[in-house]
């Protein structure tokens, strides 16, 4: 298939369509406009919805009840857009209603900037809205590998009926990069694959295929076993759906961990180490929920492995699960920039040989 | 031989409604009911739940329901609308600290896209579910959990008027204001009713019934005076009423 040059954000938003999404909901906010905006045009040409919501909270309500038809239905936004969001994305979760979100991740906190960030990672993946819940969340690093994601999200959030979000950093969205587009999903609502959906129950018919949305479960008992069925959910996703790449791991003297973009400068500096005869190997994890905990710890584990640098666009966050993966047993070091300033491919290298050097 | 003179509409389910006794709710939800009902949808309807005391008006109205984030429903049912289109009715149910307050974004976007939804508006002045706070729309010196002194205009302003506000927005097509205080007002408010699920079928455009209801409990009044003090206190200020209807 030939490749095609395209921006991220309209990779991904095109990949989404092509994935069977029918029905965006949305609200402007650089670094991510690009994909409402392709959205407009793009929706009306294969009969789907575009519509600009009056805010985030309205967008992922409209998610809400989009998704609940059994449509497939997505957001997107950047991450002011995306806490706007968390009250929706809870009730999401809640209500068992499969739906992707997309978070184009900028600077905070607060207003922060407009430039990329890894700065909601703990959000993301360590609640964000109230309640014991997870959403499927997957950290890509190419334009490409966020249009492939894209193909299986919608399949994931129905099997296990979870949100599935992506923290994508804004260059992610913003770069342009030479991409393979899959062909069109065909993806029509069907009532038998998902008989909670609201599609036209009526009096008489079975009581209990009546479609009720809902997250209320207000006695103690039921509450408990509404969220036993979500726990046992998370439980499979956490045993089957981990993803992680590994490189150049193999005799690795440092191993480093990094998601998204940040991996890929890592990827560089480990090209240019190994030139200078410095073993170094990385771990990037792709889903981030669930965390490949033992991939992590499995590469870091290997004899050769000294110690540890994780790096990332923001303070430190996945570092938390990078220190639970290894849990004490080799030395971890940190490198990040929280002002939205890429780590550079100097800057890790320098960090890696101040490692060695004991430093 | 017997005979059946009255039914309860199938579109109520079996369950016992949790309202207090004196309660409107349980006389709007029928009245939405039976509208439903005599329009013979075959099943295509779908109704929006707040959060409020009808927050659990899912397992009473038999159809598809969903349960909304407090004040989103309007959000909500514009999702369900334009995937479903014209011929699935779509409808919100919510309170006034739901819809006047905490949602006062949604409500006034989904009327100002003219989203094809019915609403109904149901205001007791007052917090109901949570035991009696003020809301937006309690009345000037009406006493409340958070307004112990009686609701002071110049602290916290005068009470909103939802179907006013509503009406002047371009995109709301039908808007009137009704109460079930006696059986004269609960014939009127069902046509109301009707008339905006008519609207809906026919693909005019966003209507709103708002519906003065009494809340005995946290008025801390028995129903006969509730009903009382909804007539000599709320319909003064809140007239009914059409107060928009692009037909007429
Ligand atoms: C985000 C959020 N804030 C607050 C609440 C608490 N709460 C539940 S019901 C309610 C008020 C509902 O009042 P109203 O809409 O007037 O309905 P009523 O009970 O009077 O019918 C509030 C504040 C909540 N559930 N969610
Ligand atoms: S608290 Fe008020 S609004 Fe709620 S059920 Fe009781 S009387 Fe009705
Ligand atoms: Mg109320």
């Amino acid at each position: 298939m030939a490749l095609t040059l395209m921006k991220g954000s309209e990779a991904i938003a095109e990949a989404a369509i092509r994935a069977g999404a029918r029905y965006f909901f949305g609200y402007p906010i650089t670094p991510q406009t690009e994909i409402p905006e392709y959205m407009s045009a793009r929706m009306p040409e294969v009969g789907g919805c575009f519509l600009q919501a009056e805010s985030e909270v309205a967008a992922i309500n409209m998610i809400y009840g989009a998704a609940g038809t059994g449509a497939r239905a997505i957001t997107s936004s950047s991450s002011p857009g995306i806490s706007l969001k968390q009250e929706g994305i809870s009730y999401c979760a809640g209500a068992q209603l499969p739906c992707v979100i997309l978070n184009v991740m900028r600077g905070g906190p607060g207003l922060g900037n407009i430039q990329a960030s890894q700065g909601d990672y703990m959000q993301g993946v360590k609640g964000g809205g109230n309640g014991d819940y997870h959403l499927l969340t997957y950290a890509p690093a190419s334009v490409q590998e966020a249009i492939d994601i894209m193909m299986f999200a919608f399949d994931k959030a129905e099997q296990y009926r979870v949100p599935v979000l992506f923290l994508a950093d804004g260059i992610i969205a913003q770069m342009m990069e030479p991409v393979e587009m899959p062909e069109m999903v065909d993806f029509k609502i069907d009532p038998e694959k998902k008989p909670w959906a609201c599609t036209g129950w009526k009096p008489g018919d079975d009581p209990a295929k009546r479609g009720v949305i809902n997250s209320i479960y207000i006695d103690t008992e039921s509450l408990t076993e509404h969220n036993e069925v979500l726990q046992t959910v998370y439980k499979e996703i956490v045993a089957n759906e981990q993803k992680w790449e590994y490189y150049n791991t193999e005799g690795a003297e440092f191993i480093i961990t990094a998601f998204g973009t940040v991996a890929r400068i890592a990827k560089s500096a480990i090209d240019e180490l190994k030139k200078e005869g410095v073993k170094v190997g990385l771990v990037r994890p792709i889903s981030v929920w669930p965390f490949p905990y033992d991939a992590v710890r499995e590469a870091v584990m290997a004899d050769s492995v000294k110690a540890v640098l994780d790096v990332e666009l923001n303070e430190g966050q996945m570092l938390q699960d990078v220190k639970l993966a290894i849990n004490g047993a080799k030395p971890i070091d940190f490198f990040g920039h929280y002002g939205s300033q890429m780590p550079t491919v100097d800057e890790v290298k320098a960090k890696i040989i101040s490692m060695k050097e004991g430093k | 031989m017997s005979q059946v003179v009255f039914e309860k509409t199938q579109y109520l389910t079996d369950k016992q409604f949790h309202y207090c006794p004196g309660c409107n709710h349980g006389i709007i939800h029928r009245l939405v009911a039976e509208v439903i009902d005599e329009m013979d949808l075959d099943g295509k309807v779908i109704g929006v739940a707040p959060v409020g005391c009808s927050v659990f008006a899912y397992d009473y109205f038999n159809c598809d329901m969903y349960e909304a984030a407090h004040g989103r429903a309007p959000a909500v049912a514009t999702g369900v609308k334009r995937v479903v289109g014209d011929d699935t009715m779509v409808f919100t149910y919510q309170g006034d600290g739901d819809l006047a307050s905490i949602g006062t974004a949604e409500i006034v976007h989904a009327a100002h896209r003219g989203e094809k939804i019915v609403t109904i508006f149901v205001n007791n002045a007052i917090y109901g579910m949570t035991g009696g706070q003020m809301a937006p729309t309690t009345l000037v010196g009406q006493k409340t959990t958070t307004s112990p002194r009686g609701r002071d205009e110049a602290w916290c302003g005068a009470p909103i008027r939802v179907a006013e506000m509503l009406a002047q927005i371009p995109g709301s097509y039908y808007i009137e204001r009704v109460a079930v205080n006696n059986t004269a007002n609960i014939v009127k408010a069902k046509k109301a009713i009707a008339k905006a699920f008519r609207y809906q079928k026919e693909g005019k455009g966003f209507c709103l019934v708002e519906v003065l209801s009494t809340c005995p409990t946290n008025w801390g009044l028995s129903p006969v005076e509730a009903m009382k003090w909804l007539e000599e206190n709320m319909i003064p200020y809140y007239p009914l009423g059409v107060y928009k209807d692009k037909e007429a």
